[in-house]
């Protein structure tokens, strides 16, 4: 099985990059892209790096060497509120949902950007909410009376609002029921229709495998291998390779 | 005993009045430590010479509203300038940097207010001079004023946290600075204004207070000390717990001193204090912690 082509310009590309927490050694020099309007995942057990890969590249993370480019440009040491304002989107693990500020006031600190005019912020919002009603409903809840279900879709909507070219989407199925995982399914389906590229991280391994093109394996704070989503099956001996179900 | 219905009707007013100004200085101070995690011990020199530059611009055109716009705007920008040299290079740092850099501000800043001033206390006068009857005092219109104005500035204030673009930004980064950040709010900057927001409202209160007591140089240290009480008894970094404690302890303050003197009564500020570290330490003017 060889590894599929990468896009010769891809819209993100990590080189060889390290990261530290204080003295521990987390990332050893992790190497990925992903094309634009992508679905990558990324896959591998707890703790090997997985969820500081996305934080290192939207910013929230100092990468202590390697480069880190966004759509032919160098990132690296940029700050995330920049970044997020030229397209690059975060759904964190724990949604980190702004727990006193209402569904509207979350959606709107991703909407109140210049250059938007309300026009389009009306559309933007009618597109989200017409994906998650539930949402739409819940306007004027505050963030913290939602169920978890209901905070990961604000999470993801609250990231749409930016109109990115990619979302860095980490764990986005954790805790759900069952339903919910579908809906979220469902919607990583309709931002690759839309041309969004997406990098996932998630332990859903059927999921991850339907939703992406291609798949990164993680171990001890590198990629290891990397494949065609088309050439694994959940029960590939890659996957028990490096995830040990 | 005969209660004294007039004299607490009076302490009412003197105390509403008193608890609105107070108001206004710790709602920048609380705004500032919700958001950056700085306790700022210059908030008190910001008041102080927010009132100085009352003065001089009271001095050169003789328009008290222009003064009161005028210190209001300078003083911000001075806490804009304060913040981006010396607090934002210690975000992040354990909050002992931040007081003592905050502390040493108010020492410059005292200290050049009594060069630059010298030490003979300075007046506004008040912008007008008409007074009503309350029962045997000739109570001074102006103080009314002063509570009607900062109650317009903190419900300005309110307002604009709650449905201004800016106002979200804030809220958004004082709950969480790194998300808030991850959604393209340029933190830095969210600082710094609101640095410079607390800034012009303690200035504007010093203006306000100024013709009730007199400018100088050491004028800040009772109302920041008044103020941090105020911030730990409205629960820190809680906007309405603050507004709430000022006026409650305001009045406090204000009945007791018709027994005691007023100099006496601070000391029951101080109680509730102690009372509210002990047994209440998350704030009494807030919802009890899940």
């Amino acid at each position: 099985m060889n590894p599929p082509e990468v896009s010769a310009q891809p819209l993100i590309s990590v080189e060889g990059v390290h990261t530290y927490y204080g003295k521990s050694h987390i990332l050893n020099g992790v190497s990925l892209a992903v094309g634009r309007g992508e679905v990558v995942g990324l896959i591998g057990r707890n703790g090997v790096g997985k969820s500081t890969t996305l934080k290192t590249i939207m910013g929230l993370v100092n990468a202590s060497a390697g480069r880190i480019s966004y759509d032919g440009r160098l990132i690296s040491g940029l700050p995330s509120h920049k970044l997020a304002r030229i397209g690059i989107a975060y759904v964190p693990e724990d949604r980190r949902i702004f727990k006193l500020l209402t569904v509207m006031e979350n959606l709107r600190t991703g909407l109140d950007r210049d250059g938007v005019s309300e026009l389009r912020k009306k559309e933007l919002l009618e597109k989200m909410f017409a994906y998650f009603p539930r949402l739409a409903e819940r306007r004027g809840q505050a963030g913290g009376t939602l169920s978890g279900g209901e905070q990961q879709m604000l999470a993801i909507g609250r990231a749409m609002m930016l109109e990115p070219k990619i979302i860095l989407l980490d764990e986005p199925t954790e805790g759900l029921m069952p339903r919910m995982v579908s809906q979220i399914r469902e919607i990583i389906e309709v931002l690759h229709r839309d041309g969004v590229a997406i990098l996932l991280v998630e332990q859903n391994v059927p999921l991850t495998l339907a939703a992406s093109q291609r798949v990164y394996f993680m171990e001890k704070g590198a990629v290891q291998h990397h494949a065609a989503a088309s050439d694994l099956t959940v029960d590939h001996p890659i996957i028990h390779k490096y995830l040990g179900v | 005993m005969d209660i004294p219905w007039d004299i607490i009707i009076i302490q009412t007013v003197n105390g509403i009045v008193t608890g609105m100004i107070l108001a206004l200085v710790a709602s920048g101070l609380t705004l500032i430590f919700g958001i950056m995690d700085v306790v700022n011990f210059a908030h008190g020199e910001l008041f102080m010479l927010g009132a100085y530059m009352g003065v001089v611009t009271l001095a050169t055109t003789g328009n008290f509203w222009l003064a009161l716009v005028v210190a209001t705007v300078i003083i911000a920008a001075l806490g804009a300038a304060l913040q981006v040299v010396t607090l934002r290079p210690l975000l992040g740092r354990d909050p002992l940097y931040t007081i003592l850099a905050t502390f040493g501000i108010s020492l410059v800043l005292q200290n050049y207010a009594l060069w630059q001033f010298g030490p003979v206390a300075r007046k506004i006068q008040e912008p007008f001079s008409g007074q009503f009857t309350l029962f045997y005092l000739q109570y001074p219109w102006y103080r009314l004023l002063i509570a009607v104005l900062s109650a317009a500035m903190i419900g300005g204030l309110y307002l604009f946290l709650k449905y201004g673009r800016y106002g979200v930004w804030i809220r958004a980064t004082t709950q969480d600075r790194v998300m808030a950040q991850a959604m393209g709010i340029p933190v830095p900057w969210v600082h710094t204004g609101v640095f410079a927001l607390g800034a012009g409202m303690a200035a504007a209160s010093g203006v306000l207070f100024g013709p009730l007591v007199g400018v100088n140089h050491a004028m800040g240290l009772d109302w920041v000390l008044k103020a941090f009480i105020v911030v730990v008894v409205g629960g820190m970094g809680n906007l309405g717990g603050s507004i709430a404690a000022s006026i409650f302890l305001s009045l406090l303050e204000a009945y007791a001193s018709i027994w005691v003197s007023p100099s006496q009564a601070i000391i029951v500020s101080s109680v509730v204090l102690i009372l509210t570290l002990l047994f209440r330490p998350t704030g009494l003017f807030v919802p009890t912690p899940k």
